[in-house]
This record gives C-alpha cells, structure tokens and sequence, in this order.
C-alpha cells in the first residue's frame, strides 16, 4: 500500500514538473495562424454570493469592447479575437487556479482581469513567472502596484487614492470626526481600510472601533453591539455586498445604529447590494472611479448599448473600466505583433513592456497612461448614496489636485 | 466559557477518588496540561480586557451583555436543529452526512420560492399566519424529500461498504447539491421579503391607531419588529423574532424528543442504533427505520433554514456551508451520537461565538478560531463530547 501510494506520489511529481517545464516553454511568444483566433483570457467571479453580478458585468464590458472590434489587423491582415471567461471566485486560491489554468494555455495572449485584489495578488506572481500580460479593470488594492509584479496593470484607479478621498470626504462634506472600520479579510477590503484609517487620522479625525468580519458569516450582531458601544458617526466598510447588506441591516435593526451613518466603496456599488439590503440600504454611501466628463455621451452610449443588449441595467460599476482593459491589450497587440507568412507572432515581452509604458491612450475611463508600475488609471471618485428604492445619486466628485492633493468637490441639490 | 470547558475535567475522575489524584492524574496527559494553560490564558484575557475598558472609562455594560447572548441564543438555535440531524444520522449509521447543510440550505431556498409566492398573492398580508406556515410547511417538505433521495440514490447502496466510502460520498453530494441549486437557480442571493407578524393586539397595546375615537392596536411584530423593554431596571432594546426562533427550536427538540423516547419508530430507532443486525432479526425493518431518521432530521434542518432565512434574508446555494460546519462542530462537542448533546452543543456555541470577541476583547474574524479552539478544547478533556457518545460502550 505504502509503496503504490509512493509510486503514485513519484509519478504526480513528475507530472507536475512536466506541467511546470511546459509553462516555461510557452512564456516567449504567442503565434496564432492566419485562419486561428486571437484568445484574449477574462477572469472575474462568475458565481458567488453578491459577486456575480460584477463579474458578469466585467465580461460585458469586454464583450461590448470586442463587439465594437472584433478583429486586430497587423501587418494587413485582420485576426478575429475571442474570449476567454473564467472564474476567479474573487479569492485566492481563484486567483491561482485561473492564473495556471491561462498559463498552461499557450494560446492565451494576455488577461482582461483578475477581479478582485485577493485573485489579482495570487495570480500575479504565476503570470509573472510565464511573461503573462493582464490589465485588471477592478483589483484596486493599494499595494499591487508596489509590489513589483511584471504582469500587473489596472485600468482602474488604486484604493490608495479612492480611500482618501472617502476620509477626505466624511471628515470635509459630511463634517464627521469619529469613524469606526469594518473590513472582510480580503486583499481589496483591508487595503482599502488601512488608506482610509491612515488618511482620516492624519486630517485629525479619530478611528474609535476597528474590526473584521469573515466572508460568508451572517451573524455580525455581536460584533455591531462592540463598534456602537464605541459611539462611531460613521462605520467605514471594505468588503463586498453580501456581508455590507447583513451589515446594514444588522445595524439598523438588530443593535441601537440607527443614526449611525454607513459608508463603503465600489464592492457595494450596485450590483446586488440595494437588492440585498432592501429599505436598509437607504442613506448608505459609495464610492467608485468614474469615467472623465468629457466622455460622457461615448459612456452613456455605451450604457445604452449594454442595456439594450443584455436586457438590464449595468450590474456593477467595472464595466467601463473593462471596456478599457480590453482595448489596451488589443492596441498592444497591433503594437507589437509581426507577420510573418500570415502567422502572427505575439513576442509577450514585448507585449509586457508595451503594456506598462502606455502613454495617452484616449478610453472612456479618460486618459490612461501607464507609469511602468502597473497604474495607468488617473480617474476621478465618484461618491453616490442609496435612496429608498435602491438607486444612486452622485454627493461628491474627487479628483486630483497639485502637490498630491485631493479635491473633494460636494455635487449641487 | 472556562469554567464549563474545566467542568468535564473535574468530574471525568471515577468516583471515590480524591481531589488530589484527580489533580495527579489530570496533569500527567501532557495534552490536557496545555488545555489548562490555553484555558488559564483565557481567562486571564478575559480579565485583562474587562479591566482595560473599566479603566478606559466604558465598562462593558450588562444590557450589553445579555443582548449579545440573546443573538447567540438565536444563532445557536439554529445550529442545534442542524445539529440533531448530523446526530441523528451519526447515532444509527455511524456516518457523518456532510451533505446534511445542504438540506439546510434546500430547506431556506424552496421555501424562499412559496413566501415569494405568498407576497406575490398577497397572501403574506392578509393572513400571515398561514403564509408562514406554508412556508415552513414547503421549506420541511423540499429538505424531507432531498434527504430521502439523498439516502435512496448515494448511501443505502454502500450500507455494506467500509465507513470511508459513505463518508467521501457525502462530501460529493453535498457538492453536487450545491452545483444542482446553482445551476437551476442561479448564483444570484435571493432575499426573502419583509414580514410583519403582528399577534395578541389584546396583550401588547403597540402600533397602535385612534379610529373613529377607538384605540385600535396591531400587537406585536414577532418578526420584524423591535421594542424597548424594561427588565429588572435594565432598559434592553429586543426583537422577537430572537425569542421565537429560540422557543420554536426548543419546541421542535421536545417532540423528537417525545418521538425518540415514547414511540414505536422512535424504540425501533434506538434499537438499529444499538445493534442493526439483531434489531433486523427482531423483525424491524432497517431501511424503513433508517429513512426515518433521515426525515426526522431533515424536518428539523427544513425548518431551521427557513427560520434563519427569516431573520438573516439571504439565501444562495452556499448558504448551508458555514451553518453546516458549525453545527457539525457543535454536534461533536456536544458528542456525536447524542441527542441532548447535540442541543446543548449548539447552543453553548452560539452564545460563546456571539460573546467571545466581545469579552476577550478580540476581532470578530477571530470568531472561528474560537469556535474550532473550543472544539479541540473540548475534545483533550472530554474525547467523545461533553455528553460523551451514549452507544460508545456498548459498541465497542
């Protein structure tokens, strides 16, 4: 018995140093035949509670890129390029799976993608390591970018921006000073907690409570009863819309937080949250990038298109940024791709390189340009709040100001 | 929780013996040593954080208290009627029926689908009463029925098999249940809708209107509503819906109780539990008697999803999961096996994953770490559960 299950040990290793060794030869160059297909690679969360609907919309978005170009042209001849969608369960060990899933696939020429900060992080190194290309339309935890992956772009902007201007937000319009914090254990939750706990201290407000929740829990009341005791205005939450619902409406129901104001970020924007939280989600607070003013009819056209094409509403606040992602790696492709005997040949350093460097490239997100760390998005927060019904309206605009500063500029009515 | 988690430990010595060898013998199993320090540990946390938050001018308030332990109480209801249906099966098939949470999750999901059906016909206003009892009656009768096809299709084949392969099967069911909600369902969370159960309008004069000079009221809300009450000089802010999950789960135990203890399927019960080949030879049908079990449990399980579903709204395919796990811990330090066990397991770990954080003064996310410590702990004093596994010795 010993020895059979050695054997089989032996040969698994094997297997796996095959598996390895294959994904090292294929790291080079992408070559695709003149009848082949150009196989862009898509990795969000296509199942899971409150995170489908953002991942469906990030496939969307890029469905509509590719509706709009379906074809690169190198050389004078036109590729057709398809898609490629898998889940990333917006966690890591998704992140992973999906990562060596693409990079046994030699075929694949790069990644709309991963979706969530935690599958972007796992996925990374493993893209790395095969000269993988991905451009991420939604992980925007902070320290992606500064973490030295080779393979890591984001047409979106980092948390390390949309959480300060959330501080700047509550401590300058809503006039707060004391905030409690309640992220869900991911890589995009507690990011983006620690940028707001950091940006709201040093403007002189005080975090009284700090605490964490464990996805897929449903029973957050006793740790509610702990952060009222602590007598927050606000409760600031990073995490998604499964636990920001049960959150609410513990909040407002179960434990004395009725007057306590709720606030998170483009995890609860849309997508299932107001269905999630019903009449609860009245008065809770978002945030996301948003695309620059001066495309508005191009975005607005393209919401129209979705709407029409897909039957619903937008289901998540990505599908712009995706439509973006899409479009750089196509244009990188025509950058780089040679034509020899009506065979493309897509050198992925090249690719990379060409990736990274992107400089003006005019998307609907606005400008995009890539400063060789992985950020290439220099969009502006929007911050919305609930009404009754569910829908959103537009409180304030945050944008960039000189010197690294923040304007936060509250909208009219 | 420390001197409950001790308790076993004092008593676990026969009898006759003195309190000094008991303490002898306690500390010569290494194991149970480093329990004693980990609990040590605890209590001095405990202590230590009680003191820190006197000192810092917010003591930790009694109302306080006892509203989180009204949470855990509810939450641990929950856990217990799960619970009893992995006990259930444990105590006849000596199998753990992994797929048991998603006969949870099946129970709160199709009864989503007939409260859904009673808001849309109105019916859940117009007489809420027999609305939720639909409900509860649909969200029993859809858990029964994927429980005894659970049974008929992947375990009465392998009665015969060692004990690993039913164990491994029930993991790919419990799987495939998920993946076959999915995909019929979607991945979609669906939300159930806002109930008001207004009951005795005589006995609680709440919500209520001046019509034409008289005072009509509408009673109280037990499933929506909230109400400040007045408890022995504490002013305490409760919901219902916490008392009646509690009352109805306590109910729901007390007839399996009866029905275990006092009938005839319950004796044949006990008596494929103890000896399945000589119950046979008595002239009790095993698969009639097993299949019960499987209904009982998952009667109780329906009824806990749609009670859950309740008061936490969300369903999706993978609601049952974390419940499951729970409960399952919860049947085990109550000891596998055991009925009783299975109640007080889960309810003890309601109220210290509920109160835990909030006495030690640690992050909620730590919750299961507690929750699965408390397990270990339990289980170096006590191998086979605080109530032990009643047939243990009689099986070996």
């Amino acid at each position: 018995m010993v020895r059979r299950l050695l054997v089989v040990f032996v040969l698994l290793l094997i297997a796996a140093l095959g598996v390895t060794a294959y994904a090292q030869d294929a790291a080079p160059s992408v070559t695709v035949t003149a009848d082949g297909q150009v196989v862009i690679g898509l990795a969000a969360a296509l199942s899971g509670e409150g995170l489908a609907p953002f991942g469906e919309d990030i496939q969307r978005g890029a469905e509509l890129a590719l509706e709009d170009r379906p074809t690169v042209t190198v050389g004078g001849i036109e590729f057709p390029v398809s898609l490629d969608p898998q889940d990333d369960q917006c966690s890591a060990e998704g992140g992973q799976a999906i990562a060596n899933r693409f990079v046994s696939d030699a075929s694949v020429v790069a990644i709309v993608g991963p979706m969530c900060s935690s599958a972007c992080r796992a996925a990374a190194p493993i893209l790395d390591e095969a000269g993988y290309s991905s451009v991420s339309p939604s992980c925007t935890a902070p320290d992606l970018s500064t973490s030295e992956f080779s393979s890591f772009n984001r047409a979106v902007v980092s948390d390390a921006f949309q959480g300060r201007v959330a501080a700047q937000f509550i401590f300058d319009v809503l006039g707060l000073t004391s905030i409690a914090t309640i992220h869900d254990g991911s890589a995009y939750g507690e990011g983006l907690v620690n940028v707001v706990t950091a940006s709201f201290e040093a403007l002189g407000g005080s975090v009284v409570a700090a605490d964490a929740v464990n996805v897929g829990d449903t029973d957050f009341r006793g740790l509610l009863e702990d952060i009222v005791a602590a007598e927050p205005e606000l409760i600031y939450f990073g995490g998604f819309a499964a636990e920001g619902a049960r959150l609410v409406q513990q909040l407002k129901n179960d434990v004395d937080g009725g007057e306590i104001v709720f606030m998170g970020a483009d995890g609860i924007k849309g997508g299932e949250f107001p269905g999630l939280a019903g009449a609860d989600a009245e008065g809770v607070y978002t945030s996301s990038s948003i695309p620059s003013d001066a495309n508005k009819e191009a975005v607005d056209a393209l919401l129209a298109r979705y709407t029409e094409k897909y039957g619903i509403e937008p289901t998540g606040p990505f599908q712009v940024n995706s439509y973006d992602a899409t479009n750089m790696i196509l244009d990188a492709i025509e950058a780089v791709g040679v034509v020899t005997d009506g065979t493309l040949t897509v050198d992925r350093a090249a690719l990379s390189e060409y990736l990274r460097s992107i400089e003006g490239f005019e998307g609907l997100t606005g400008t995009l340009n890539c400063d060789g760390t992985g950020e290439c998005s220099a969009a502006d927060i929007g911050i919305d709040i609930y009404a009754a019904d569910g829908s959103l309206s537009t409180v304030a605009v945050g944008s960039p100001g000189d010197d690294n500063s923040i304007v936060v500029t509250a909208s009219e009515g | 929780m420390a001197s409950t988690a001790s308790q076993p430990a004092t008593t676990s010595g026969g009898d006759g013996v003195s309190l000094a060898q008991r303490i002898i013998k306690l500390l010569r199993n290494p194991l149970q040593v480093a329990g004693l320090v980990i609990v040590i540990f605890l209590v001095w946390t405990i202590i230590q954080n009680l003191t820190g938050l006197a000192a810092a001018g917010r003591p930790l308030s009694v109302e306080r208290i006892i509203r989180v332990i009204i949470f855990g109480l509810a939450q641990g209801s929950i856990y217990a009627l799960i619970a009893l249906g992995y006990t259930l099966v444990y105590g006849i098939l000596s199998m753990i029926n992994f797929a048991h949470s998603e006969v949870f999750m099946s129970g709160a999901y199709i009864g989503f689908f007939a409260i859904h059906w009673a808001e849309q016909s109105g019916l859940l206003y117009s007489n809420t009463a027999l609305a939720l009892l639909i409900t509860v009656t649909v969200g029993m009768a859809a858990a029964v029925t994927i429980a005894v096809l659970l049974e008929r299709i992947a375990y009465r084949p392998l009665r015969g098999a060692p004990r690993l392969v039913p164990l491994i099967t029930a993991i790919g069911a419990s799987i495939a249940l998920q993946q076959i909600f999915l995909r019929l369902f979607g991945s979609a969370t669906r939300v159930y809708p806002e109930v008001n159960f207004y009951v005795l309008p005589q006995l609680f004069r709440l919500e209520c209107e001046t019509i034409d000079g008289a005072e009509i009221c509408k009673g109280m809300d037990l499933i929506n509503g909230r109400y400040d009450v007045q408890l022995l000089g504490m002013e305490l802010q409760l919901r219902p819906i916490f008392f009646v999950v509690f009352f109805l789960a306590v109910l729901m135990m007390a007839i399996l109780w009866y029905i275990v203890r006092r009938t005839k399927i319950g004796k044949a019960m006990r008596a494929v539990a103890e000896d399945r080949k000589t119950a046979s030879l008595m002239g009790i049908n095993v698969d009639r008697v097993i299949v019960s079990t499987f209904i009982l449990g998952a009667a109780l399980a329906g009824a806990a999803g749609v009670l859950f579903a309740l008061y936490n709204t969300q369903v999706s395919p993978f609601m049952g999961f974390t419940p499951g796990i729970k409960a399952f811990t919860a049947a085990v330090i109550g000891g596998i096996g055991n009925i009783p066990g299975a109640m007080f397991g889960g309810l003890f770990l309601g109220v210290t994953e509920s109160l835990a954080p909030t006495l030690l003064g640690m992050s909620s996310q730590l919750e299961d770490v507690i929750v699965f410590g408390l397990l270990i702990l339990v289980l170096i004093f006590r191998p086979t559960g605080i109530f032990g596994e009643v047939l243990s010795e009689k099986k070996a």
